[in-house]
């Protein structure tokens, strides 16, 4: 066991996928031309006032909701006030001392707060004049939730893991895309260590710009790793601000003045405080969707399939949609379950694919699941049915048609191309009669290269069983 | 008179008076006369807009409007077109009003006497060398010297009513909520209050009809019907009961005020009102907690004004906190520079709970004076001002002065309600005194209804300063 034990926070920025902006009715569009979704109040003119997105509010209860907080009646927008050029009003609309959810858990994990805040704008350096920035102000004023976790993260593994359902939780209700390369799902970690078995906090650093969950466990491991190397050597873990350099592998310290803010936060005049009445908390709550961990156990008790396979058929909503919809048309959920495991989901990597964009239905999944079940293809073809829907959309009955696949059940002809091999192979037939059962399969193999697969492998294994004896 | 010849009559006036009062910091002349001449053709079609199609108007440069320089009286907006129009203006533009152009105003509206102002300071119709009152000077001096027949004004600790009092003329500090504030450049925002100035309480009341209204732009407006100002104007006051608080009338105050308003108190009995001394207890709390609120507010407000975007940007800057500094201490005043730094001061941690939790506690109380008050009272009839207007120099260097020419002012905004000020006499030199009535909550309508039976009763209104030599009808 190691001297020190780990304590870790994650500070989790989603951005809202509202049509709109928190304040104002710009589109929250993501790549779009610079500063095309801009207006007087998101570019801080002169008397231009806030006014608050309804549907930014219902996305952050419903968070909330899922991640089992209380909402508060009565939350307050304040400012937080510092210059920075992607900042046009000089301070950024956050909930600071009244925010809207509090005291929620996800599994073991306390959750402290959920609270609203928009997003800052973005600097761009690199457009030609390097003594020149240019300021992109589409961003600024989109909708954020930052979710708090308690200190109560142990390790690297257990704080991307955690970061992994808290995605898939925003993903799931629709309140956030989860996209943590552009930036919509954006995480910074405290992390402090301290002796085995103390319960005071060590001093901590803020990690930011954590945005995978490969950086999460990498940015974390060797944060741990360096303070540890720290303590040991007789130092003090100072607490800062560092920032996780992945090409280096190692975290930097921030200059300290950009730490050193007081950001004088007061509530925001301009906006009311954000009331929230019970009915519309409730019927908000009527319309939780089933969240991924629910999902999954479900689909294990009611499909009967392995508790992993249904975490992996469940990790995205979509995909667990596709699986459901398949069993609707053929109920037979173990085979279809392989197929998206074993095949489809290989084949989605591959291409690069999401499984919203692929051309094969999921009734034609199923379709051709149940033409292997009833011995009208083999499974060997099937793989090739499979590939050609992913490719086409087709129906598999038309390329089973089209490419000749309709499997031979004809006992006849079996019989006269098991002959043929049999007589050839006289040596092999007397290895398995003299107990090499295993050549079995190399007869298998030959009666299918003969027929091209198209033969039934049930009956083409019991008629060489019967003629060798 | 047609709209066109109108216009060019206060056009005219502009180019006579203005370079002397200084009222004016951009006049639209073109514009104008374009809207009077297009005003004039929907009267020939008989296709008006309007009560306000073709009157024309003046703003305070606070008013944000689209195409047309708005300043708010500092140099950092020097340059500043916006590129909308704040719901007011729209709303005036909507009604056919002709706009002839933006008043002056003390520096982002922080002023008592339009000294503050980035583009110098607006003389007193009234009298040579004196202020005009501030921080809607501009306004109040073009109407005494009618270089508009109406103005749209912005009050935050008295902005509105302190300089109509100082120049002779009526102006409405509405509910909080009642106007938007959408479109006004923010100074401090829970107590910032857009209203109408005029030369009587009628069109006072007229130029609130269009104005007042619930704004889906503006969060803190107050969602509430419509309504016709003009409704009570010609009801009797008899029966009204007026207090007359203790607290509003001082030691150090001019006794041509206390006695100006002590007459109009008479006035209104010989009306048939009721009028009772009564307290405002927390009084003397009101100025030294609006100066914590406002400027705390005001320093988060005034933060956008830094160079990037819009306004004044320092030229060559070494870097960027060399841009901020520069530009924001080459175009602010320093009277702003001074309530932003008070203001970032009493928001600091370690401050903010000794100064802005507490002073929010005491406007709470200050409110609380007043709902009690209003349990008893129709309207409180106060001085506007404790003096007369002073001579232009004689309180910039003493702010503390300075800001008490707001103390009785200063509460009403601080409470979130009405107040209406209007001319109730003239000092033996020759200056308007003016009186304020504070009504409750969305009652305009009473201190309309009590303003003009005392108009009707009286002739203030009627004279004219000698500064400019004819009045226009
Ligand atoms: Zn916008």
């Amino acid at each position: 066991m190691s001297k020190y034990e780990t304590v870790i926070g994650l500070e989790v920025h989603a951005q809202l996928l509202t049509k709109t902006k928190l304040f104002c009715a710009c589109s929250a569009k993501f790549g779009d031309p610079p500063n095309s979704n801009i207006c007087p109040v998101c570019t801080g003119q002169a008397g231009a006032l806030p006014v608050l997105n309804k549907t930014a509010v219902e996305m952050a209860i419903k968070t909330g909701l899922a991640l089992n907080c209380e909402i508060r009646e009565k939350s307050i927008f304040a400012r937080k006030n510092y210059f920075y050029p992607d900042l046009p009003k000089g301070y950024q609309i956050s909930q600071y001392e009244k925010p809207l959810c509090v005291n929620g858990k996800l599994d073991h994990v306390p959750i402290v707060r959920i609270h609203m805040e928009e997003d800052a704008g973005k600097l761009l350096h690199d457009t030609g004049d390097p003594a020149v920035s240019h300021v992109d102000l589409n961003r600024c004023g989109t909708p954020l939730i930052e979710i708090v976790s308690g200190p109560d993260l142990h390790s690297p593994e257990e704080a991307a893991d955690y970061m992994r359902k808290l995605r898939n939780i925003l993903v799931y209700l629709e309140v956030c895309d989860g996209n943590m390369q552009e930036g919509s799902l954006r995480c910074d970690a405290n992390v402090s260590i301290r002796p085995a078995g103390s319960k005071k906090l060590g001093t901590r650093t803020e990690i930011k710009n954590v945005n995978s969950f490969k950086f999460i466990e990498n940015a974390l491991a060797y944060e741990i790793q360096r303070q540890t190397a720290v303590v040991e050597a007789g130092g003090k873990v100072i607490q800062e601000t560092r920032l996780w350099n992945q090409q280096k592998g190692t975290t930097e310290a921030m200059r300290s003045k950009e730490e050193a803010h007081d950001y004088r936060y007061f509530p925001d005049p301009d906006l009311l405080p954000l009331v929230v009445d019970r009915v519309w908390v409730e019927k908000i709550k009527g319309t939780l969707p089933e969240l991924a961990g629910e999902k999954a156990l479900r689909f294990a008790k009611q499909y009967n399939i392995p508790e992993y396979d249904a975490g992996v058929l469940t990790a995205q909503k979509e995909l667990a949609y596709y699986f459901e919809e398949c069993v609707r048309h053929h109920p037979s959920p173990k085979k279809i379950s392989n197929w998206i495991m074993a095949e489809l989901l290989r084949e989605l990597k591959v291409r690069d694919q999401d499984i919203t964009e692929i051309k094969m239905k999921p009734e034609q999944l199923a379709r051709m699941v149940a033409l292997i079940e009833q011995g009208t293809i083999s499974g060997a073809a099937g793989k090739g049915v499979f590939m050609a829907m992913l490719d086409t959309g087709k129906d598999p009955e038309a390329i089973i048609q089209a490419k000749g696949l309709e499997q031979v059940s004809d006992t006849g002809a079996i019989e006269t191309v098991i002959d043929k091999i049999i007589a050839k192979e006289a040596e092999n037939v007397k290895r398995y009669q003299s107990g090499k059962k295993n050549v079995l399969g190399f007869f298998v193999g030959e009666v299918m290269k003969a027929m091209k697969g198209k033969a039934n492998p049930k009956m083409v294994n019991e008629i060489l069983r019967k003629k060798l004896g | 008179m047609n709209c066109q010849e109108k216009t060019q009559y206060y056009l005219d006036r502009i180019a006579k008076y203005n370079p002397k009062l200084n009222c004016y910091l951009t006049v639209c002349a073109k514009e104008a006369l374009a809207a009077a001449r297009a005003a004039d053709q929907r009267r020939a079609k008989k296709e008006s807009l309007g009560p306000l199609d073709g009157v024309p108007i003046a703003l305070k440069d606070i008013f944000v409007t689209e195409g047309i320089k708005t300043t708010c009286g500092s140099k950092i907006l020097n340059n500043y077109i916006p590129p909308y129009d704040g719901t007011t203006a729209s709303a005036l533009k909507k009604g056919g009003a002709v706009l002839l152009g933006k008043l002056n105003l003390d520096e982002f509206a922080m002023g008592s006497s339009n000294e503050f102002s980035g583009f110098g300071p607006v003389q007193n119709p009234w009298k040579e060398g004196y202020i005009p009152g501030g921080s809607s000077g501009g306004s109040a001096a073009a109407l005494a010297a009618d270089l508009c027949p109406l103005s749209m004004g912005t009050d935050t600790g008295g902005s509105i009513r302190q300089p109509a009092a100082l120049c002779g003329v009526v102006g409405l500090k509405p509910t909080y909520g009642r106007v938007t504030r959408y479109g006004i450049i923010a100074f401090a925002s829970s107590l910032d209050q857009a209203g109408p100035m005029a030369r009587t309480v009628e069109d006072c009341a007229l130029l609130m009809n269009v104005v007042a209204g619930y704004d889906a732009k503006d969060s803190t407006s107050l969602n509430v019907p419509a309504e016709d100002f003009t409704k009570k104007l010609k009801q009797p006051v008899k029966g009204l009961k007026l207090g007359l608080p203790r607290e509003y009338f001082i030691n150090g105050m001019d006794a041509e005020v206390t006695t100006a308003v002590q007459k109009a108190a008479k006035k209104f009995e010989d009306l048939g009102a009721k009028v009772e001394e009564m307290s405002l207890p927390h009084t003397q709390y009101a100025v030294p907690c609006y100066y914590i609120i406002a400027p705390a507010e005001a320093s988060a407000n005034l933060a956008r004004y830094d160079g990037v975007r819009f306004g004044h940007r320092a030229g060559n800057p070494k870097d960027l906190l060399d841009l901020y500094e520069r530009s924001r201490s080459e175009g602010f005043g320093a009277e702003v520079t001074m309530r932003i730094v008070i203001g970032t001061f009493v928001l600091s941690t370690g401050y903010y709970d000794a100064y802005y939790l507490k002073a929010q506690k005491v406007r709470t109380l200050i409110k609380k004076d007043f709902t009690d008050a209003f349990q008893k009272f129709d309207a409180i009839l106060t001085p506007t001002t404790p003096t007369p207007a002073f001579k232009i120099g004689e309180k910039t260097d003493d702010p503390i002065k300075m800001y008490l020419s707001d103390i009785f002012t200063i509460p009403v905004n601080l409470a979130g309600l009405p107040g209406l000020a209007l001319p109730c006499g003239f000092s033996k030199t020759g200056l308007p005194v003016g009186m304020q009535l504070i009504g409750k909550h969305l009652d305009e309508a009473t201190l309309f209804q009590l303003g003009f039976a005392y108009e009707q009763a009286t002739d203030w209104h009627k004279r004219k300063p000698s500064l400019v030599m004819s009045h226009g009808s």
